[in-house]
């Protein structure tokens, strides 16, 4: 009886309380896009002319305060509320980090966004920024008619 | 308190962004990535669709990617009217015309499809990834900045 296969049993629901921590971090980190002007056109522009550190220093210093959680939680065996262990899962190697990146690096220079100051530009009333998403989208679903055709 | 108002300086903001991945891993048991939300709506919109990128997308596994950027949307709007002196632009007024919104379609088109096949963008590669030493994710950020200073120092002459 115990046997019998369950749909999804192995994956069980997200808690209410895990839904809304992962609203309160995106709020956290929308305020955050705004605060610190990430999710600005003309600093995203100053960073790809090299005409100023700002944005090198705040990626580099969210790399560096990240990595060094992430240090902390492997070396003390932090889990999560849910009382599961925190794993990493790696990101593979194939052709398309580095085409799609380069794809990705000229949106995000033409736009001033990269996917998160999307979604923080709408917030902001950058109503102009639908059309990113929108644009989004489209590059999505084209990479999903492509999926099969392209190296990986 | 007025500084709350202006601008952060870039190392509390640096340090901040930065603690979204033990957040968000902590309290939700969830890797830090944001371009995950984009498969999301299309599975949400098609999950019948012929590509299998789509229909055979674990929707309710990745409903969460879908509540992380409502609440990026609402932050973004309460630190915009709440926490700001004076609304701050995050576009140029040149983007708002025709012309305009079709280079924010096409950069949103490179942006959609780049991040999907690169698997991942500046926060689920650059800050994730090289946080966790995964060295693809590093060669990744490296290639986002080669596509955005190619377009800055060559290709943008071309577009702006």
């Amino acid at each position: 009886m115990t046997q019998e296969a369950k749909p999804n049993a192995d994956k069980p629901r997200m808690s209410p309380f895990a839904y809304l921590s992962v609203l309160l971090v995106g709020a956290y980190l929308g305020a955050l896009f705004v605060k610190s002007e990430v999710a600005s056109w003309e600093r995203v522009h100053a960073m790809f002319l090299l005409q100023e550190a700002y944005m090198y220093l705040i990626i580099g210093v969210a790399i560096a305060v990240a990595m060094a959680s992430m240090l902390l939680i492997k070396r003390l065996g932090v889990r999560s509320v849910d009382g599961k262990p925190i794993k990493y899962e790696p990101k593979p190697y194939h052709a398309g980090v580095v085409v799609g990146g380069m794809l990705f690096g000229a949106g995000w220079a033409i736009t001033g966004a990269c996917p998160g100051p999307i979604y923080a530009q709408i917030g902001a009333g950058e109503w102009m920024a639908l059309f990113t998403l929108a644009g989004a989208l489209l590059g999505m679903l084209a990479y999903a008619a492509l999926k099969p055709r392209l190296p990986h | 308190m007025t500084w709350i108002l202006q601008p952060w300086p870039w190392w509390v903001s640096g340090v901040l962004i930065g603690l979204t991945v033990p957040l968000l891993y902590i309290l939700a048991g969830k890797a830090f990535g944001i371009s995950t939300s984009l498969q999301q709506i299309g599975a949400m919109c098609a999950p019948h669709s012929r590509f299998a990128y789509l229909s055979k997308h674990d929707r309710r596994g990745h409903l969460w990617t879908l509540v992380f950027v409502v609440g990026i949307v609402l932050g973004a709007a309460l630190a915009t009217h709440l926490l700001s002196a004076e609304p701050l632009r995050l576009l140029p007024e040149s983007f708002s015309s025709p012309a305009g919104a079709l280079k924010l379609l096409i950069g949103g088109a490179l942006i959609g499809f780049g991040t999907r096949y690169a698997g991942g963008c500046t926060s689920g590669h650059s800050i994730t990834g090289i946080a966790n030493l995964n060295w693809p994710s590093l060669l990744a950020t490296v290639c986002f900045f080669a596509g955005g200073l190619a377009v800055t120092w060559g290709l943008g002459n071309l577009i702006f």
